[in-house]
């Protein structure tokens, strides 16, 4: 048997040497010899280099410490996510948004800050009040506020002036818009005067639901608010759009997202958010023809706001490290450096770079509009109901369904899903 | 078995310890691909099974459910939608089949210049990345920028938005899929075309069969059991289908709220987005699981029905 033994040796040699080099493949954080690596998932492009720039800052402020910063389209971002965290091996430090938040809070995914935070002596104050409500859950702050945004509409100089549209005034209602909009659509042309996107309720339909007086959830986090009529109204406000052609349809949408439209000429009047002033810039068509106004007013003003946190992974492998680069990501500091280059900073009295950035657009708007913004609707599990929101609405978009049924039935659709919470 | 008998004597029996030795050295020569088989296929089968019955949170950890999962399956309208959609789609691109033959035929002509011209072009989409076909396709078929609408207009045709309308999505995803899939089918075909032999079509010539008689009645009977093969693997390919959909109709958000994705998703798409996107992992390996039984009774129903059509030569 000397032969054949020496033959089991070997393959189970192979075997465990193939086992051990898999597990050391896990994880990615860290090695004995005091260089420790944290990983920072982000899902912006725009912001990867910035990102890494603040990560090699970090890095000269802490030596031994490295950031590598793993970039994951927003399309797959939490899914993969989600994967990883379910894998035990979630980054050491990642953004988070509002709608996903609680989940991970509640499913202690993610570490509660407050010790550091009183610790090392953190004012929260710095940063808008409804961002720290946003990553607070049962009485404790999770993150850190990395950015901030709210919605406004750009608007397209050039195809105001051709269909000779004055610009959109502060102080513009509904109805003003809703006659720009007939104006500036031009079918021969393949011009529409706004894009009805169903994709985004942040930039489109919360907008319209709180100014028509609405809301998309109690605020105990119970109840739909999506069978109250003002709701529905500020859900018409999209559909009537798209019956009277003043909007692509929703398949045209599905093609070609409005984002490419607006900058290919197509579409005058572009809701979208503080953060898109990056790419407006950056974009050849854009970047000279656009301005942003604020939203127009329907029963009251309103505008989302929302912003993105930085939170730490509950299973990091260097908890004081990664809480430090947060630390350090919140600072005012790293804020400036943040507004050079992308999106709005989070941090008091940061926001002047940002508007130095791109002074083209008038973006004072969108820190105007903060006197009156609603906060971004979630809870426990946001995105079971988001799903149900683009199942049932999908159908009025179309015109297969009554605004009203669609909205009534997603109401109850929703009631159920947060029963189960 | 060579090794072992001698003619003009009894074979004789190698000593057992040999036997054994030689017995060992096969098993070691089986068992990385054994190994990999059981690692990555058996294992994974058994888990989902498992899995199947268990109910997960959003972030792991999973409580028996017993037949809860399958319960839902039977009255979830997404899967039946899915199923349908899976169905229709293996059934149309079985058209690839026919295709597939006729062209290998042409191609397999005595004397065509160019025939690896011919061949490399056919093969091409198939060496491509399913996902870069799939976004060519996609601004193929974009109802106002797309290359077909446009020349579509030239002659007066107003084309649809191919992937977003209801009535065209499944249509548009079946062109694609044939598509990328005829070049593996017509390697196979030519390959099985060419082990027919020669003297066959001589006597048939002599005979005085034409090429469409000595096609129909020599090429095509030969070719049944490849046929046979390309069939097996086309339904089991088909009903596996996800990266097609996935990039053409778009997935999460941008697919729910594309009109004509209730006719595009498919049984592995909604069990991506059940398994993967919304984590509910028990529900999404039962998804599985009736796709596996699905195909296991495909496959075993096209080996029943083979005897009625398949000829060996």
């Amino acid at each position: 048997m000397g032969k054949s033994a020496r033959f089991c040796t070997a393959l189970l040699g192979v075997v465990l040497s193939l086992s051990v080099s898999a597990c050391g493949g896990g994880g990615g954080s860290g090695s004995d010899d005091g260089e420790i690596t944290l990983s920072y998932a982000v899902w912006d492009k725009n912001q990867k280099a910035v990102m890494e720039k603040l990560g090699r800052e970090f890095s000269a402020s802490h030596p031994g410490v490295t950031v590598k910063v793993q970039l994951t389209p927003w399309a797959d971002y939490w899914s993969k996510l989600k994967t990883v965290a379910t894998g035990g091996s979630a980054p050491d430090v990642f953004w988070m948004n509002g709608p996903n938040f609680q989940l991970y809070a509640s499913n202690g995914v993610i570490r509660p800050l407050d010790k550091e935070i009183a610790a090392d002596k953190v004012n929260l104050s710095v940063y808008p009040q409804a961002l720290v409500d946003l990553y607070t859950y049962e009485n404790k702050v999770y993150g850190l506020p990395k950015d901030m945004d709210t919605i406004g509409v750009w608007y397209n100089k050039k195809l105001f002036d051709a269909a000779g549209v004055k610009p959109p005034a502060d102080d513009w209602t509904w109805a003003d818009f809703r006659t720009a909009a007939g104006k500036l659509t031009d079918p021969a042309k393949g011009i529409y005067g706004a894009a009805a996107q169903l994709t985004s309720f942040q930039e489109y339909q919360y907008n319209t639901i709180a100014q028509a007086g609405g809301y998309v959830i109690s605020p105990d986090g119970r109840k739909s608010g999506y069978d109250d009529p003002r709701t529905v109204e500020g859900l018409r406000f999209w559909t009537d759009l798209i019956e009277k052609n003043q909007s692509p349809d929703l398949k045209t949408m599905t093609d070609t997202a409005p984002l490419q439209l607006f900058e290919a000429g197509k579409i005058a009047m572009y809701w979208g958010g503080s953060w898109n002033a990056g790419e407006f810039s950056a974009n050849e068509y854009t970047k000279d023809k656009v301005e942003v106004a604020p939203l127009p007013k329907g029963e009251k003003r309103a505008t989302i706001i929302h912003g993105v946190a930085n939170v730490v992974s509950a299973k990091t492998a260097h908890p004081k490290e990664a809480w430090q680069f947060v630390e350090f990501l919140g600072s005012k500091k790293a804020a400036l450096a943040l507004g050079k280059s992308g999106p709005l900073p989070a941090h008091d009295g940061t926001q002047q770079a940002w508007l130095d950035t791109y002074p083209q657009f008038r973006l004072q708007t969108f820190l105007d509009s903060l006197d009156y913004a609603v906060p971004f609707p979630v809870s426990k599990n946001t995105a079971a109901w988001n799903e149900a929101e683009l199942t049932h609405l999908t159908k009025a978009w179309t015109g297969e369904q009554p605004v009203g049924e669609a909205s009534a039935a997603l109401a109850s659709a929703m009631n159920d899903l947060l029963a189960k919470e | 078995m060579t090794l072992t008998s001698r003619p003009g004597g009894r074979p004789r029996r190698r000593p057992r310890r040999d036997r054994v030795t030689e017995a060992l050295w096969g098993y070691a020569f089986i068992a990385p691909a054994g190994l990999g088989l059981a690692v990555f296929y058996l294992w994974p089968v058994v888990r989902t099974g498992y899995f199947s019955f268990t109910e997960w949170g959003a972030f792991g950890g999973h409580t028996w459910s017993g037949l809860d999962n399958y319960h839902r399956l039977l009255s979830d309208p997404e899967v039946g939608r899915s199923l349908v959609n899976t169905l229709a789609y293996t059934a149309l691109g079985l058209i690839a089949i026919p295709l597939a033959v006729v062209f290998a035929a042409l191609l397999n002509r005595d004397g065509l210049r160019g025939a690896g011209i011919y061949r490399t072009l056919f093969f091409l989409p198939v060496v491509t990345m399913p996902v870069a076909v799939a976004m060519i396709w996609r601004w193929l078929y974009n109802g106002d920028y797309g290359l077909i609408n446009h020349v579509l207009a030239q002659v007066g045709i107003d084309g649809p938005n191919w992937i977003a309308d209801p009535d065209t999505a499944l249509f548009a995803l079946v062109v694609v899929g044939i598509w990328s899939s005829l070049g593996y089918n017509l390697v196979i075909f030519l390959a099985g075309m060419q082990a027919i032999p020669k003297e066959y079509y001589d006597a048939a010539a002599i005979d005085g069969a034409g090429p469409v008689r000595q096609f129909f009645r020599i090429t095509l009977p030969l070719l049944s059991p490849t046929a046979f093969f390309v069939s097996i693997i086309s339904v089991i390919g088909s009903l596996q289908l996800f990266d097609l959909v996935y990039v053409l109709a778009g997935s999460g958000q941008t697919a729910r709220a594309n009109p004509a994705f209730p006719r595009m998703e498919t049984v592995v798409q909604l069990f991506h987005d059940r398994a993967f996107a919304t984590n509910d992992r028990g529900y999404g390996a039962a998804i599985v699981m009736m796709l596996l039984v699905l195909i296991i009774a495909l496959t075993a129903l096209q080996f029943r029905l083979q005897k009625r059509w398949v000829h060996y030569g």
